[in-house]
């Protein structure tokens, strides 16, 4: 009566090792790194791809991926992917950064990457902090936003502006793709996962740097729920941050979603 | 093979290449920039990869990228560009990845000039980095010696998993002298087990210098230490000259070493019975060979174009047992072998005080010949 | 037996390039050889100049403070190395760039207007060539036919044509002897 009416609607996608993640309750990290293993398990390219982790609360995600990893120093994982892509050019080539890594320290490395049109795919979690430190001022703390250090609120006069990285990495000549998407709801989730396979496949089509900028929860050093961070998230870093596609490559056929173009 | 006419930056460029250099990564700077600019020409023409980073910082974690395919890779650059890589550097031989750099010298501190100088010595021999490790360090004094350790880099990398530097400097970059570069090598098919790769069916790599858990960062360490053992045990290398009936004994490294040779010559002439050891390997130091010669003779003269630091690794294996005085140049000054050849004679002539540092007294005659600045 | 050579000019009259010529003549004639350039700061304006050296066996020092000849291309490469030339030593002055005669007594002397023969023989840089044929002349360092060899050897496809006029260059300073 029993196995042969069970049907199977939710597992662990095969790009993942069987072990609990670090990362807090609520995090959306765990959606990012889902998302990311099962967009390479559909395209058949779980054996062929070699990931790069940030310094940052992803540092250990090479631990969570059932593929080959791995670990850049801080904001340096562009320049790795780079040295990897170009020995092996076959290979799918991905960093996962969250903002502290990319937008701030690794500015350098990210800019010039996308200006190469490098062809590598970049995960990049913007959740306005640095999480792993605990919760300082990243270049994405939004205006008046109370972190470790902006104990104050974060005052523009004083700490400047924070950076839309999606949109100004999208003036570049190299990039093909760059979009942001959303972690707080599952509409935007979904959305998020399509955006994903389409930077692997711009990258696996040779068109360019590809990016997806994910706004992502931090509930622990938000001071949050879990629920209410994903509320936050979209009451306040939507606005500032809106969701939508900032370059697509007229080489690129895929179905638009919704948002701004 | 017929000799050609070629210059130390080029030389080293096509000694790579004919080593099996699959892929280049750097960021001009004077005066290694010739070394890059050959190579964004012949890597491309032989489909290798090429890549001006965008900086020195991008540059090394490119090549720490590409070391994780298992692919011979390299980088170079000149001193305040190595400063720059010393991130990457550590966490490369934290990795146990196989890695070559060659980093022609200039003078400093600071931004400083362009000239030849050998002051980064201690950030090359004591691993300029974060944390506890070693590179092994080969310092050529002529162009073929730099063709040839060039070759000899990317084997050593490979057999110790370890960042290999040539250590050269501006001088030895801008000259040309005839020299025999090496028949091709075909790039290498056989991948090492520990690569990332993104095969099929072999399983998950990971490559990381992380060791969160202290007890195993301390094994890593250990194991990094062990084959340093192994390193110091078989890779000392170094060149003697007139030592057999030596009473004196010269030490410097590269074109101090080859200055210095000429001045052992012509105090040689002079009936003074002075030898030389040039040591090619600064890392491993040639402590042995020094200590028996230690034994030998009466004196011995430190040569450098530095502050005396690697005078420090002569006094470790001299161990007091006999007089030591230093010469140096700094900043980019050059010696001239008649300068050293005066130190010889003047070593030969009297009884030299084992109370004082040779670097004070060598500080005190420089004081009174150039200033003090202050 | 070394030789230690320095070749200092203007940037733009060749000095490196004679130079090379030189360096790769020795190498053919088998002897050890080193060519190095002074670079930095002074490659724009200054003077321009490189030592070359050749020996018998392994070249130590591939600069010197006193060497056995010079090649003073100009009135500032004059000043800068008269006194430095070995005693015995040889120095040629390109006297169509320079309003003084050398002072020292002790070295030889070769005298010559290497602009003005090389304008006579078609092109005016081929001054270095005539310098370096006048030094050959005077100095037993090499035998003339090596740097013509050299020159047949080792110049680029595209400069070919410039050979047979560097050639006369070499000849032509040849002529002068030390007074």
């Amino acid at each position: 009566m029993l196995d042969t009416d069970v049907k199977v609607v939710y597992q662990r996608p095969r790009g993942f090792e069987e072990l609990p993640t670090h990362y807090c309750p609520g995090c959306t990290h765990g959606v990012a790194h889902r998302l990311i293993a099962e967009v390479l398990e559909e395209m058949g390219e779980l054996e062929h791809t070699i990931g790069v982790a940030p310094v940052g609360c992803a540092v250990f995600a090479y631990n969570y991926f059932a593929f080959d990893f791995v670990e850049a120093p801080h904001g340096r994982a562009p320049a790795m992917a780079t040295g990897i892509k170009r020995s092996l050019p076959d290979a799918t080539v991905f960093t996962y950064q969250g903002d502290g890594d990319l937008a701030s320290i690794g500015m350098g490395e990210i800019v010039a990457a996308a200006s190469r049109g490098e062809l590598i795919t970049v995960i990049f979690i913007n959740n306005t902090n640095y999480g792993m430190t605990g919760g300082q001022m990243a270049p994405t703390t939004l205006p008046g936003q109370v972190t470790t250090s902006s104990p104050m609120g974060r005052d523009v006069e004083r700490q400047g502006y924070p950076i839309r990285t999606a949109e100004l990495l999208s003036s570049l000549d190299g990039a093909a793709y760059v979009v942001r998407r959303s972690l707080h709801d599952p509409k935007n989730i979904r959305m998020a996962k399509k955006a994903i396979r389409t930077a692997f496949e711009v990258q696996k089509q040779g068109l360019g740097f590809s990016m997806v900028e994910l706004l992502s929860t931090c509930p622990t050093n938000w001071g949050m729920t879990p629920a209410n961070a994903r509320v936050w998230l979209a009451e306040h870093m939507v606005p500032y941050y809106p969701i939508g596609d900032f370059k697509v490559s007229s080489s690129i056929a895929y179905d638009k979603p919704k948002g701004r173009d | 093979m017929a000799l050609e006419l070629i210059k130390g930056n080029v030389a080293v460029a096509e000694a790579a290449v004919r080593a099996g250099l699959v892929s280049y990564f750097g960021y001009p700077i004077t005066p290694q920039t010739e070394l890059l600019e050959y190579l964004s020409a012949r890597m491309p023409e032989l489909n290798r990869a090429f890549v001006q980073a965008e900086s020195e910082l991008g540059a090394i974690n490119m090549v720490y990228g590409a070391a994780c395919t298992g692919r011979r890779t390299m980088t170079s650059s000149s001193s305040p560009g190595v400063s720059l890589m010393q991130e990457g550097l550590s966490y490369i031989s934290c990795t146990e990845l196989p890695v070559v750099i060659v980093d022609v010298v200039r003078g400093g501190p600071g931004l400083g000039n362009i000239a030849p100088s050998q002051s980064d010595y201690n950030q090359a021999t004591r691993g300029g980095g974060h944390g506890e490790y070693h590179q092994i360090v080969l310092a050529p004094a002529s162009v073929q010696e730099a063709i040839d350790l060039t070759t000899l880099a990317f084997d050593l990398a490979e057999k110790y998993r370890s960042v290999v530097m040539v250590l050269m400097d501006g001088s030895l970059g801008q000259m040309m002298e005839p020299a025999e570069l090496p028949p091709f090598q075909p790039i290498k098919t056989e991948i090492p087990d520990w690569a990332v790769r993104g095969i099929p069916g072999r399983g998950k790599h990971v490559l990381t210098s992380i060791n969160i858990d202290p007890p195993a960062q301390e094994r890593t360490n250990i194991r990094l230490m062990t084959r340093w053992q192994q390193v110091e045990a078989n890779e000392v290398r170094y060149k003697g000259y007139y030592l057999e009936d030596a009473e004196y004994l010269v030490v410097g490294y590269g074109t101090a070493g080859r200055i210095s040779l000429s001045a052992v010559r012509a105090a040689r002439e002079k009936g003074i019975k002075v030898g030389l050891l040039r040591p090619i390997s600064l890392a491993p130091f040639p402590f042995k060979v020094l200590s028996d010669l230690a034994e030998q003779v009466k004196a011995l003269l430190v040569v450098e174009m530095n502050n005396g630091q690697m005078l420090e690794d002569v006094r470790l294996a001299v161990a007091n047992r006999k007089p030591i005085a230093f010469y140096g140049r700094m900043g980019g000054m050059v010696p001239f072998a008649d300068d050293v050849l005066q130190e010889i004679e003047a070593l030969a002539a009297g009884p030299l005080s084992q109370e004082e540092h040779p670097r004070d007294r060598w500080l005190a005659k420089m004081r009174v010949e150039f200033g003090t600045g202050a | 037996m070394q030789t230690e050579v320095i070749i200092s000019g203007f940037g733009g009259q060749g000095t490196l390039y004679a130079g090379q010529v030189l360096a790769y003549a020795a190498m053919d004639e088998g002897k050890q050889v080193t060519w190095i350039p002074s670079y930095g700061p002074e490659m724009r304006g200054g003077t321009a100049n490189c030592t070359v050296v050749i020996s018998d066996e392994e070249i130590g020092s591939p600069t010197v403070k006193h060497p056995k000849a010079v090649l003073a291309l100009n009135l500032p490469s004059l000043d800068k190395y008269e006194d430095m030339i070995a005693p015995g030593g040889c120095l040629v002055v390109n006297e169509s760039m320079v309003n003084r005669k050398p002072e020292r007594t002790d070295i030889r002397v070769v005298m010559l207007p290497a602009n003005e023969i090389a304008r006579e023989i078609g092109n005016e840089r081929a001054a270095n060539m005539v310098m370096l044929g006048a030094l050959l002349a005077n100095m037993d360092i090499l035998p003339n036919e090596a740097l013509e060899k050299a020159l047949k050897n080792h110049t680029a496809q595209r400069l070919q044509k410039f050979v047979e006029m560097n050639i006369q260059a070499l000849r032509r300073g040849g002529e002068y002897r030390a007074s």
